[in-house]
C-alpha cells in the first residue's frame, strides 16, 4: 500500500538529514529495517498509536534546540558500578570505565559493526521488528536503521556489579541515536543502569533477550533537562523462568515518549515495567507499553505513576495481550496519576485482549488530587504543608518505586524525587 | 491553657451556622468531657481547634497558653502541644506508620527549635511506648492506618499523643466502635498520659469511656452551645435520662 504524501515526504525530509552507514554484521538487518520504515513512513498525528502525544517533536528531520544541564547530578554514587559514558551520542572513553567484568562481555555497536559476525546480529533489529506487529513503531525502525553507536551487552554469568550507562548532554543541538543489544545468557543476571539526558533530542533502543532463568534488572532514571525530547523502546523477549524488570524515572522534559515492547515466550517467565513520572510545566510524558503472554505460567506487572502540575501531561497506552497457549496467565497493569492543579491532564488507555480461557488479569486507571484529609491529618500531627505534600506525593509513586529490588537504588530514586518535590514546591 | 470565647462557627460552602457562642475554659491537669446528642456541634468544635479547612469562624476567639489558636496553621498548633484524636483515623496508603511517627515528632521538635530525635532513639522510644498499647512490631511497618481494625486505628492515635506529648489532647469519640476490653486499653493509655502539666478535652456520646477516663467537669453541648456544665455526675444523668430533659430545660429538643 503506498504511503500517504504526507508521510512520505516526512520520511524523505527526515532521511535526507542523516548519514546512513552501510554496516557489517548489522547491514542485512538496517536494509531490512529502512525497507520496514519506508511501508510505515514517519509517525503522523492521525495514527491511533499518536493519538495522545503528537510525534512531531520526534520525528522532525531537526530536534528543538534544547539546553543541557550544565550539572546533571551524578545518581547512585554510592554504588560499586562499571561505567560506560555517552556525551552527545559519542562513547566518552576517557571518562568510562574500563569495559571489562566478570561474567559480561561489552563492546561499542561502532566498533563491533566492523566485523561481518558478532553475537549480537541475531539479535540488533530482529526483536524490534518482531515489536512492529501488530502495532508499527517507526522510529524504532529508524534507529535500527541509523544508529551507529550502542553497547553490545552479552551476560555470561552473575555480573558482581551493575553496569550504567550513563548519558550527558553538553551540545543544546545533539540528536541522538543509540542501539544497545543486551543478551543475557540462560542463568545469568545483571543489574542494568541507565540515567541521564543523551542529547537535546535522543532516540534509543534497547533490544533485550533474555535465556531461560536469566534475570536483568534495568532502572532508567532519565535526565531532567527541561527542553529534552526522547523517545525510546525497550524491545525484550523473556525465556522460560526468566525474569525482566524494568523501572524508569522521568522528571520533566518537554516531550517523552517510552514504549515498552515485552514478549513473555517462555513458560513461567516473569516481566514487570514501571515508571514513576514527575512533571511541573509544559511537559508531556508517553508511556506505552504492550505486553504479549505468548506462554503458559507467566506473570506481567505494569505499574505507572504519574505527578503532574502546571500544565503537564501524562499518557498511558497500556495493553496485554494473552495468547491462546498462554493459560495461567496472571497479569496486572495499574495507571494512575495525580493533578496537583486543574491545568494538567491525564490520558490513559488500558487494554486487555485475551484469547485463553484460564487466566488473572486485572487492570485500573484513575486520576485524583491530593487527598485533602490525609494532608490535614499530617499537619494535625505537625507536619508542615509542604513537606506533607511531599510525603503524600511519594507515597503516590510508592508502588512503581517499590518495583525495585536493591534497596540502594530505590533509596537513591526516593533522593532524587525529593530533591524534585523539593524545587518544585509551591 | 484552653480558653475558648464566645466561639461562633459556619460551614464555608454555606451559609449554617453550627456553633453558635462556645465559651469553655480547661485548665492544666484537668479532664473535661463533653457530651451532647448528634449534630450538636462535637466534632466540628475538635476540627475548628485542629485547624480543619472547610469552616469559617464569625466571632469569638480560641487560646491555647495564650496564644492564639485560630490564626495558626494545623501544623503550628501541633508544634504548640495541641493533639486531636481522630474520630475516623485516616488511611494513608504508601506512608509506613514508623515514618509518619518519626516525620511527625521530629517536625515539632524542628518548630520548637529542639534537636531531631536520631533514628536509635527514636526506635527506642516507639517501641517502650507501643509495647505499652499492645501495638506490635508489625503495625508499626505497615502503612498508616491501612488495614487496621478500629480497635487498632484508635490505640494508633494513642501511640500517636503518646510519642508527641502535646499539652492539650482533644479526643473525638475515641470510644466510638471500640469493645469493652479495647476501650480499656485506650483509657489506660490516656490514663498513663495525665499529669499536671496536661489537659485532656474528651468528646464522647456514653458514659461508659468516662468509667474509665475520670473527668474533673462535664459539660453538655447542644445546637452548637455549652448548655450545662457540672461535675462527673452530669454525665451519670445523662446516661440515665438521655438528654431530654436538659434540652427541655434549654426550651429545646422535642417540639
Amino acid at each position: 500500500m503506498a504511503l500517504p504524501k504526507a508521510k512520505e515526504d516526512a520520511l524523505a525530509a527526515r532521511l535526507a538529514v542523516l548519514d546512513l552507514p552501510r554496516g557489517g554484521f548489522t547491514k542485512a538487518a538496517r536494509v531490512a529495517a529502512m525497507a520496514r520504515l519506508q511501508a510505515m513512513g514517519m509517525p503522523g498525528r492521525r495514527d491511533e498509536y499518536w493519538r495522545y502525544t503528537n510525534p512531531a517533536l520526534l520525528s522532525d528531520p531537526h530536534p528543538q534546540p534544547a539546553t543541557a544541564l550544565r550539572v546533571e547530578r551524578p545518581i547512585f554514587t554510592g554504588l560499586d558500578k562499571l561505567r560506560v559514558i555517552f556525551t552527545d551520542g559519542v562513547f566518552d572513553a576517557e571518562a568510562s570505565d574500563d569495559l571489562t567484568l566478570a561474567g559480561i562481555e561489552i563492546s561499542l555497536l561502532s566498533q563491533a559493526d566492523a566485523q561481518d559476525i558478532h553475537w549480537a546480529g541475531a539479535v540488533y533489529g530482529t526483536l524490534e521488528e518482531a515489536g512492529q506487529t501488530p502495532v508499527a513503531r517507526p522510529l524504532a525502525a529508524l534507529n535500527t536503521a541509523a544508529a551507529r553507536e550502542g553497547l553490545l551487552i552479552r551476560v555470561t554469568g552473575k555480573a558482581p556489579k551493575p553496569l550504567h550507562i550513563s548519558y550527558r548532554a553538553s551540545s543544546d543541538t545533539s540528536d541522538v541515536m543509540l542501539h544497545h543489544c543486551v543478551k543475557v545468557e540462560p542463568g545469568a543476571e545483571l543489574v542494568l543502569l541507565e540515567t541521564g539526558s543523551a542529547g537535546a533530542r535522543a532516540n534509543v533502543v534497547m533490544e533485550v533477550d533474555v535465556g531461560q532463568s536469566g534475570r536483568l534488572h534495568h532502572i532508567r532514571p532519565q535526565g531532567r533537562a527541561h527542553g529534552r525530547q526522547m523517545a525510546t523502546h525497550l524491545f525484550a523477549r523473556i525465556a522460560s523462568e526468566a525474569l525482566f524488570k524494568s523501572f524508569t524515572l522521568t522528571m520533566n522534559g518537554v516531550m517523552t515518549r517510552n514504549e515498552a515492547v515485552i514478549e513473555l515466550n517462555g513458560a513461567e517467565s516473569v516481566a514487570h515495567i514501571a515508571g514513576a513520572a514527575v512533571g511541573d510545566g509544559d511537559f508531556h510524558h508517553d508511556d506505552t507499553v504492550f505486553v504479549t503472554h505468548a506462554a503458559p505460567g507467566c506473570e506481567s506487572r505494569q505499574v505507572f505513576k504519574k505527578v503532574l502540575k502546571n500544565g503537564a501531561t501524562g499518557v498511558f497506552q497500556g495493553k496485554i495481550l494473552v495468547k491462546q497457549a498462554a493459560q495461567q496467565t496472571d497479569g496486572y497493569q495499574i495507571s494512575q496519576s495525580l493533578l496537583l492543579d486543574g491545568d494538567s491532564q491525564f490520558l490513559a488507555k488500558p487494554e486487555l485482549e485475551i484469547y485463553a480461557d484460564d487466566v488473572k488479569c486485572s487492570h485500573g486507571s484513575t486520576s485524583g488530587a491530593i487527598d485533602e484529609t490525609a494532608l490535614f491529618y499530617l499537619q494535625s500531627r505537625g507536619v508542615p504543608k509542604r513537606a506533607a505534600q511531599s510525603l503524600l506525593v511519594l507515597a503516590f509513586l510508592a508502588e512503581a518505586i517499590g518495583e525495585i529490588e536493591d534497596e540502594r537504588i530505590a533509596e537513591d530514586i526516593r533522593a532524587r524525587l525529593e530533591d524534585w518535590l523539593h524545587r518544585h514546591e509551591s | 491553657m484552653l480558653e475558648i470565647k464566645n466561639l461562633h462557627v459556619k460551614l464555608e460552602e454555606e451559609d449554617k451556622a453550627i456553633l453558635k457562642g462556645v465559651d469553655l475554659v480547661v485548665k492544666a491537669g484537668e479532664v473535661h468531657a463533653i457530651m451532647g446528642p448528634n449534630g450538636s456541634g462535637k466534632s466540628t468544635l475538635s476540627y475548628v481547634l485542629a485547624g480543619r479547612e472547610g469552616y469559617e469562624v464569625t466571632e469569638g476567639e480560641a487560646s491555647l497558653d495564650g496564644a492564639a489558636l485560630l490564626e495558626m496553621e494545623p501544623e503550628e498548633r501541633a508544634a504548640a502541644g495541641l493533639f486531636l484524636a481522630f474520630q475516623y483515623p485516616v488511611e494513608i496508603p504508601g506512608v509506613g506508620n514508623m515514618t509518619f511517627l518519626r516525620t511527625a515528632v521530629n517536625a515539632q521538635r524542628k518548630a520548637r527549635g529542639e534537636e531531631e530525635l536520631s533514628a536509635g532513639d527514636f526506635l527506642k522510644l516507639v517501641r517502650e511506648k507501643a509495647k505499652q498499647l499492645k501495638i506490635d512490631a508489625e503495625m508499626l511497618k505497615r502503612p498508616v492506618n491501612v488495614g487496621f481494625s478500629g480497635g487498632e486505628k484508635k490505640r494508633n492515635e494513642i501511640l500517636q499523643m503518646a510519642m508527641l506529648e502535646p499539652k492539650m489532647c482533644i479526643l473525638d469519640e475515641t470510644d466510638s466502635g471500640l469493645d469493652v476490653d479495647a476501650m480499656k486499653l485506650v483509657a489506660d493509655g490516656v490514663n498513663a498520659l495525665r499529669d499536671a502539666g496536661r489537659a485532656f478535652l474528651v468528646i464522647t456520646h456514653y458514659q461508659r469511656l468516662l468509667d474509665h477516663i475520670k473527668p474533673d467537669v462535664v459539660h453538655i453541648m447542644a445546637e452548637g452551645r455549652i448548655i450545662r456544665s457540672g461535675g462527673p455526675e452530669l454525665a451519670l444523668e445523662v446516661e440515665n435520662n438521655g438528654y431530654a430533659d436538659l434540652l427541655a430545660a434549654e426550651g429545646m429538643g422535642a417540639k
